[in-house]
């Protein structure tokens, strides 16, 4: 209703934009509000982050339905853009909860911060709606080079410093890559609209070209640098044990969901023509990055730098559907990254509850007797850990179900049980938290007090783990509409290749 | 009533379990917990009553629409083979409850009660549903409970052995969850749309190879869970590491999971394959009877003893399942409710031991007949129904076990009688060395007798093993029709090759939306 209002009174080309255009005007607004109110009122920032997140998602909600390119082409608004703009405002806006006592606890600016969070996010929205390389490009960047300072803003710790400059160098280098993959599709086809290469590339004799290939390669490594897919990952670890943990949430999920959003629209949708190429890279990356992931996940103490690894293994999932391709699978995947959201989102909500502000970063000794002190604490904890170890009736289960299903469906036997053995690996360091809080006994600890913020976070991921597993048809009718949203307005040609293989 | 009466026996422990763990309090936890779970019993002794003896299908059946997208429904039934599971499920956890709350659970009762009832609609559920989605979703369930048990409420090295369980079960169930997907896809070729329905899924016609692969990741999730020999070695571990509590329900209600599963799905579904790998989990089985009682004598804790009785009588139980003779498969099915019954029975007699002299060494037992002279009758009389004394109830199945298995393999039934033997001599031995001889110390003397709440707690449990093995044949009369209908899909021939283009295109979840 309010975003209609909103949505009528403006001329009709903003409406596509209105999402990050309200995301980028709170950005403003925080930076000067934020200049007159000082260090002293941090959560009232936070709070009108929160509603221009709010709003955001609201515009986008309503948006659903409606088909347009904006902006000759650059951007795309279909529901698949919908469904992204809705998930990473939510991202966005419960890691705002998960800042409110973060920020002020550890003395981090808050205009620089929550501006940061939102110019990021406004990237983020970039890159799902992208409907040209340069866009692609744009967004990635803005998002990156938020998130790089993010990462370093506690500038007392020196490992925040480490994990943003690590962060910065190695994003940069796959910049690197990504701009040059552009330079050379743009070369071999002549345009940098996703719809035009995608037309040019039907022609076999163009699709085969070095140029093209060589571009698609290095797309590839840009990408995989962005969704940490091993051996683009090594960034991974140190960067979410460094970082201030609300911002290791936003790059477990906003970063990891948007830059799947424009990796996933770019292969499966528009370059589809191509998946006999990029189609046994991905599998290779898909079963290194799985395998990896888990196993070193095994052998972490830090539980900050277990999720971590974890969520390098969830990106090898996600690769798992990628490589299925078609229409099943990039539903599936969809759906996946709606349930691994809120449970990661959870787990660091928990996280930020339990540590302490002299000694950051959580080890698994720390967790240990969270259950006597913090019965529901541990509680949510360990439903989260369930359903990132894919246990039903939890949201987990269901996307690991689904993109198997996607998989073994278009033939990948193999790489399905390898995902399925992974799982099995996976069970042992998600029980290794459960086993610490509840088995282990541990020091009595303070907890600082929580504010409400923080218990709606909790709230609202333990219902979404919860509703998203037990009745997922709204949802994956959800993620199935905004998939083929976006393939039927691609090409109708499509779906013919899809169902080819 | 009678419309959602499964629906109710699945759901009720379900709502009493988050009820438990919402509002009760320390006090009145147990009183909660104990009402919940009796009134699954109580429906599930009306579902034996209304049950229907002469017809062979699911009775009861409720089924509707779930997740329509994957082809998922919410499908339950029940028939001969699961009708007794069913109410002994419900019984077990009503006397583990009874009996933990005697001091077994010392801690954290609120929590112990939330899970043990979060177990039974996990137990129930997989025992009833007719579809393959909902009852892997059960399967699963059961599996995040008994862990927490284990990991909680264990002994020393209880999280070693949670560990261990819940790494062997879940590499058995992920590949299951593979092949289930498979083969749901493959036969939407036939079917003209995924359904995760059991019953449309017999007689799918996959190719040999296909069949082959399909049946060995099933076969895998469910001998993990039985265990049949050499996927054994969790047992030992999770049940004497496990509380006398959670032994009870690994032991007595549990074990039938795995078993369940081989009778239901993985043998009616890929018959041709079941038969050729029948000889095989026949001869494991018999290994098992056979290494179960070896290493069963070779033990000096009560509670280990006890494990490794488990891997031997399961050993029957394979060998009854995979003889596919009439008798062999009634005799295991019957033995899944008398083994389970005489396997808690046991476990909560050295529960009690323990509760005395907080040990379960055997070397540091002895004489306790003196004392406690109905202890030693309750032992006694459960160690005998373990190694199948006629006039109790574990006869009847060895022996309609031993009768089915001979005329598939005389040699099987030959070796399989060693074990009964051994089981002789590990049982009484190990009695001889508890309850006879000098007190172990002077001061059991002093120990007490049973106290009347755990006269109540045992004595169903004796009074059925009298029952049922003096009286089956109410029992059998039920079983024997789906007995029947079972061998018939697992004698069947190979489903005929369709004559309709198989490879044609289906749309799955979310494809439909596609132009």
């Amino acid at each position: 209703m309010i975003s209609g209002t909103i949505g009528a009174a403006l001329d009709a080309s903003w409406r596509p934009v209105l999402a990050p255009a309200v995301v980028a005007i709170t950005a403003m607004a925080v930076m000067l509000v934020g200049s007159r109110l000082g260090e002293e009122d941090s959560e009232g920032l936070g709070w009108l982050t929160f509603s221009g997140l709010a709003l955001a998602a609201l515009c986008a909600f309503a948006a659903v339905g409606r088909h347009a390119p904006a902006f000759a082409g650059a951007l795309i608004v279909d529901d698949y853009t919908a469904f992204f703009y809705c998930l990473i405002a939510v991202c966005a806006a419960m890691v705002v909860l998960l800042s409110l006592d973060y920020v002020p606890a550890l003395e981090l600016p808050s205009t620089e911060y929550y501006a940061l969070l939102l110019s990021a996010t406004v990237g983020m929205m970039l890159l799902a709606a992208a409907g040209d390389l340069i866009i692609i490009f744009l967004g990635l960047e803005t998002m990156s080079i938020s998130v790089y300072v993010m990462a370093a803003i506690a500038r007392r710790d020196p490992r925040s410093s480490e994990a943003g400059l690590k962060y910065f160098l190695l994003g940069a280098f796959s910049t690197g890559f990504l701009l040059y993959g552009i330079a050379l599709l743009y070369g071999a086809t002549g345009s940098i609209k996703l719809e035009a290469i995608s037309r040019a590339l039907q022609s076999s004799a163009l699709a085969a070209s070095p140029l093209v290939l060589l571009g698609l390669a290095m797309m590839l490594i840009g990408f995989g640098f962005k969704v940490a897919a091993v051996p683009f990952h090594a960034w991974t670890p140190d960067a979410y044990e460094g970082a201030p943990t609300p911002v290791t949430a936003l790059m477990a999920v906003g970063v990891k969901s948007a830059a799947f959003a424009g990796f996933l629209r770019l292969l499966l949708v528009y370059l589809p023509a191509l998946h006999a190429q990029w189609g046994g890279a991905l599998w290779v990356l898909a079963a290194l990055t799985m395998s990896v992931g888990n196993l070193v996940a095994l052998a972490q103490n830090n539980v900050k730098r277990m999720l971590a690894y974890s969520a390098i293994a969830h990106a090898g999932y996600i690769l798992v559907g990628m490589t299925a391709a078609g229409g099943a699978a990039g539903a599936a995947v969809l759906y996946y990254l709606l349930g691994y959201a809120f449970a990661n989102l959870g787990a660091f909500a928990v996280l930020v509850a339990v540590e302490r502000v002299e000694q950051p970063g959580t080890t698994l000794a720390d967790l240990g007797g969270l259950a006597k002190g913090q019965p529901m604490l541990a509680a949510a904890m360990a439903l989260f850990m369930l359903s990132l170890m894919g246990l039903p009736p939890l949201a987990g289960f269901v996307g690991k179900f689904y993109v198997f299903s996607a998989a073994l469906q278009a033939g990948y036997v193999w790489l399905v049980v390898l995902a399925a053995l992974n799982s099995v690996i996976s069970t042992y360091y998600y029980a290794r938290v459960i086993v610490a809080m509840y088995v282990n006994e541990g020091a009595e600890r303070k907890l600082r007090a929580r504010r409400p913020g923080l218990s709606v976070a909790l709230a609202v991921a333990i219902a979404a783990t919860i509703i998203i597993g037990v009745d997922p048809r709204p949802y994956v009718e959800m993620a199935a509409g905004a998939y083929a949203s976006a393939a039927g307005i691609a090409r109708s040609g499509v779906r013919a290749a899809f169902l080819a293989h | 009533m009678t419309a959602n009466l499964l629906t109710l026996i699945i759901f009720v422990p379900l709502v009493g379990a988050l009820a438990v763990a919402l509002f009760a309090d320390e006090r009145t936890v147990w009183p909660a917990a104990f009402i919940f779970s009796l009134l699954p019993l109580a429906l599930s002794i009306y579902l034996l009553v209304a049950f229907n003896p002469h017809d062979n299908g699911y009775q009861f059946v409720e089924r509707r629409p779930w997740i329509a997208d994957f082809g998922v429904s919410y499908h339950v039934g029940v028939d001969g083979i699961s009708l007794f599971l069913v109410p002994l499920a419900a019984l077990l956890v009503s006397l583990t409850l009874l009996y933990a709350s005697g001091g077994d659970i010392d801690r954290r009762p609120r929590e112990f009660c939330f899970f043990v009832l979060m177990l039974e609609t996990g137990l129930l559920g997989v025992l009833l549903a007719v579809d393959l989605f909902l009852f892997y979703v059960f399967w699963e369930l059961t599996l995040i409970p008994i862990y927490f048990i284990i990991g909680i409420w264990g002994s020393q090295r209880r999280v070693y052995a949670a560990f261990k369980f819940i790494l062997y079960t879940m590499l058995g169930s992920l590949l299951m969850l593979v092949a289930l997907i498979y083969l749901v896809l493959h036969a939407r070729g036939y079917l003209g749309a995924a359904t995760f329905d059991l019953t449309d899924l017999y007689r799918v016609p996959l190719s040999h190879a296909q069949a082959r692969w399909l049946f060995a990741a099933l076969a895998l999730g469910f001998a993990v869970k039985v265990p049949v020999w050499p996927l054994h070695s969790w047992l030992p571990d999770a049940y004497s590491e496990a509380p006398t509590a959670g032994s009870m329900l690994l032991g007595g209600a549990m074990f039938q999971m795995g078993v369940y599963g081989f009778l239901r799905f993985a043998i009616p579904l890929f018959p041709e394959v079941a038969r050729e790998a029948a000889p095989l989990f026949m001869a494991l089985g018999v290994v098992g009877i056979i290494y179960g009682a070896l290493l069963a004598l070779a033990q000096s804790d009560l509670k280990r003893l006890v494990a490794y009785a488990s891997v031997s009588h399961v050993g029957f139980v394979v060998l009854g399942v995979f003889a596919l003779d009439r008798f062999s498969v009634e005799g295991a099915v019957y033995q899944l409710i008398t083994h389970g019954l005489s396997t808690t029975a046991l476990f909560m007699a050295i529960g009690m031991i323990y509760l005395r002299r907080r040990t379960r060494a055997i070397g540091e037992l002895g004489g306790l007949w003196r004392p406690a002279p109905m202890l030693g009758a309750i032992l006694m009389v459960a160690m005998l129904s373990a190694v199948g004394l006629p006039g109790l109830d574990g006869f009847v199945g060895e022996f309609l076990v031993l009768l089915g298995a001979y005329f598939a393999s005389w040699q099987a039934a030959a070796l399989a009688v060693s074990g009964l033997i051994l089981g002789v001599l590990y049982m009484l031995w190990a009695y001889e060395r508890v309850m006879f001889g000098p007190l172990a110390k002077s001061a059991d003397r002093g120990i007490a007798d049973l106290a009347p709440r755990e006269v109540a707690v045992i004595f169903p449990l004796i009074a059925l093993m009298f029952f049922l093995g003096l009286y089956p044949r109410p029992l059998l009369r039920r079983i024997e029709p789906s007995v029947v209908a079972f061998l018939a899909r697992a004698q069947a021939a190979p489903a005929p090759a369709l004559s309709f283009d198989r490879a044609k295109p289906q749309e799955f979840a979310g494809l439909r939306v596609v132009p």
